[in-house]
């Protein structure tokens, strides 16, 4: 057996007989999934519920956005009292052609929502009375495949987060904890290259990204979750090694700076976590201030999190990996660069 | 290589901050030889071995391996050297038997020699254990066989039976004449006198970066012309009447046991037989503690 392929295997092994690390790469990531799509996923959760009181065709047409879902209560009085207690967003009270919204000012969010609606319908109800036809119309349409759900965007930004995790966290503690317990020196006293080293490490951060990568997708494409892939689903493969390579080259610069498992991980929190909301992971960075956005496209999640969306969901073709390519390519050097630097075989 | 010289040393130095952690230390370890570093924690021992191992560069002096040198990293001796270093280094959640094949490979090695190393260690049995459910003994032995796994010719050995209790320090007392049998040269340090006394051909001890005696265990004490302290039980003989015995330079009465000063036992132990005074007998030559003590002129403390 080869130094390589004998170290490649020993790393794998310690890694899938420790249960601890099994969950934060496996587990954590659908645990997530699951949250997320809880919040965002089903869409009859996502209707405001809104206090009503009396009947008449607005209520019909209001009822007809699917925007909004009513609960009749009995007087006005008391639902404009939910409002005020912040059980309900806006409470509408419908007496034959007077209209009267009460909206809670401090979810400005919903109560834009709510009002936005409302305005509409009551506009729209107007201008069918006067019988004039409309001036302006119209035809708005979703761009993506109608099947489109909130599944489909959460899916990559979880993934593309789990595995920059799990592959900073697993480089940077298997080189903090070899330095320790001089297994680096022992290897070193053998006749072993660097390179040796660092390729068995980096092959496993690559099997274990894919593995995750496989794993995730495979739950997230159950009836459950119900994400749909696009045709050329495919592309993410070549993207996710590049993107472990870029991550792996974090991870050890960590590890090579770090003295401790405890000063790695608080290192590793450091990047990780700022990394993935500035990339987009959980939320759109979209309405992030435009400094901000700049410096999210140094980031190495960002652009795997973009490629990943681009190749899985949006059903683009080879053409949409040049830029995350370039850019991951680029990242990995420069910090390997660094990590070249600070790299040592044992405490000094 | 013939009967020569395995291992040149000749005038090493090496300063950490203010302190010579070595100060000039020469020495030759011969083909087959079971050589012992003794000495206090902070003797500088590891970092005379890590010096040969080829780990650190002396800031003063040469080292040759085989004729070769090993710092920088020598590619050439690595195959040829097996070190066990201080912290029991193992790859994590590998049992015994998956260690000692990693290791080998890491040379080229095929994995037959495993079950032979765990044999020779005494881990036949537990080949398939986690390395972190064994015993610290067997943690030692095991990373002994590491050391071993890819067959070289010498064997580096830092406190291999350091923190082990007095039953698992003599099994592997048993390992390491084993491996000596096996015709390997051994160089260990260890900071108990009395092990080195039976285990190394030659021994040299060392203090403060410094080697203050090196010879065969024996001639280190016989050198010392330490007297023999023969002890019988109190009583017996009146401690006045002792002192006249024949060969007795000082007798005294500790409360438990009446102790005999002499550098002539023979002749006393005859006289002590004369009278029947053999009860409760013990006999207790100097040892490389006496040897310490005399170099130092302090009490030897590990």
């Amino acid at each position: 057996m080869t130094a390589f392929r004998s170290l490649s295997v020993a790393m794998f092994k310690g890694f899938f007989r420790e249960r601890v690390a099994l969950f934060f790469t496996f587990l954590m990531p659908l645990m997530f999934l699951v949250i997320f799509g809880l919040i965002f996923g089903s869409s009859s959760s996502s209707k405001t519920k809104i206090d009503v009181v009396g009947d008449g065709p607005v209520l019909s047409a209001l009822q007809q956005t699917g925007i909004v879902e009513f609960q009749h209560v009995d007087s006005f009085d008391q639902a404009v009292q939910a409002v005020r207690s912040g059980d309900v967003p806006a409470a509408i009270s419908v007496q034959g052609n007077q209209v009267q919204l009460r909206y809670a000012a401090s979810d400005s969010v919903q109560a834009g929502t709510v009002q936005a609606v409302i305005r509409s319908v009551v506009d729209h109800v107007n201008l069918a009375a006067s019988g004039k036809p409309p001036t302006v119309t119209l035809d708005s349409q979703q761009v993506e495949d109608s099947s489109l759900t909130a599944i489909q965007y959460l899916t990559p930004g979880i993934l593309s987060w789990g595995l920059a995790t799990s592959a900073i966290f697993g480089s940077a503690l298997t080189l903090v904890n070899w330095r320790k317990k001089q297994v680096l020196r022992r290897i070193r006293l053998a006749p072993v290259s660097t390179g040796t080293v660092i390729s068995s490490r980096l092959l496993v951060t690559i099997g274990t990204t894919v593995l995750q990568a496989i794993l995730f997708i495979a739950v997230a494409m159950t009836p459950v979750f119900g994400l749909k892939l696009a045709g050329q689903w495919w592309l993410a493969l070549p993207l996710l090694v590049i993107g472990s390579l870029s991550f792996f080259s974090i991870g050890v610069l960590v590890g090579s700076i770090a003295k401790s498992e405890e000063a790695a991980t608080g290192i590793t929190n450091v990047i990780v976590l700022p990394m993935a909301f500035l990339s987009g992971t959980f939320f759109p960075v979209q309405n992030a201030p435009q400094w901000l956005q700049t410096v999210s496209e140094v980031l190495p999640l960002r652009h795997l999190n973009d490629g990943m969306v681009d190749v899985l969901v949006r059903g683009k073709g080879i053409e949409a990996l040049v830029t995350p390519t370039a850019v991951l390519l680029a990242f990995t050097l420069v910090v390997a660069f660094a990590a070249s630097r600070f790299f040592s075989w044992e405490d000094s | 290589m013939s009967k020569g010289s395995t291992i040149v040393a000749e005038g090493l130095r090496k300063r950490y901050g203010d302190l010579w952690a070595v100060d000039g230390v020469s020495f030759t370890v011969g083909e087959g030889e079971f050589f012992g570093i003794l000495g206090p924690n902070g003797a500088g021992k590891t970092t005379t071995l890590e010096i040969i191992e080829g780990l650190r560069k002396p800031d003063e002096g040469s080292v040759t391996l085989f004729g070769e040198q090993p710092w920088p990293r020598n590619a050439k001796l690595l195959p040829r050297i097996g070190v066990q270093l201080q912290a029991s280094s193992f790859f994590e959640k590998l049992t015994a038997r998956e260690q000692l094949e990693t290791f080998a490979s890491l040379y080229g090695v095929s994995r037959g020699t495993a079950a032979d190393m765990l044999e020779l260690v005494g881990l036949a049995d537990k080949a398939n254990t986690r390395e972190n459910k064994l015993s610290g003994g067997q943690r030692q032995r095991l990373s002994i066989a590491c050391a071993l796994a890819h067959d070289p010719d010498i064997v580096f050995l830092d406190e291999p039976t350091a923190a082990l209790d007095p039953q698992a320090r003599r099994n592997l007392w048993d390992v390491l004449r084993a491996i000596k049998d096996r015709g390997k040269t051994i160089v260990y340090t260890t900071h108990y006198l009395d092990e080195a006394e039976i285990l190394c051909d030659r021994t040299a001890i060392m203090d403060k970066g410094k080697i203050l005696a090196m010879d065969a265990p024996a001639t280190l004490v016989r050198g010392l012309d330490a007297p023999t302290s023969v002890l019988i039980e109190r009583g017996i003989v009146p401690v006045e009447e002792a002192k006249t015995l024949a060969g007795v330079d000082e007798a005294s009465d500790d409360g438990v046991s009446l102790r005999l000063s002499t550098r002539n036992p023979a002749k006393l132990l005859s006289a002590l037989a004369e009278r029947g005074a053999l009860e409760g007998l013990q006999v207790r030559g100097a040892t490389l503690e006496d040897v310490f003590l005399e170099l130092t002129g302090r009490e030897y403390r590990a």
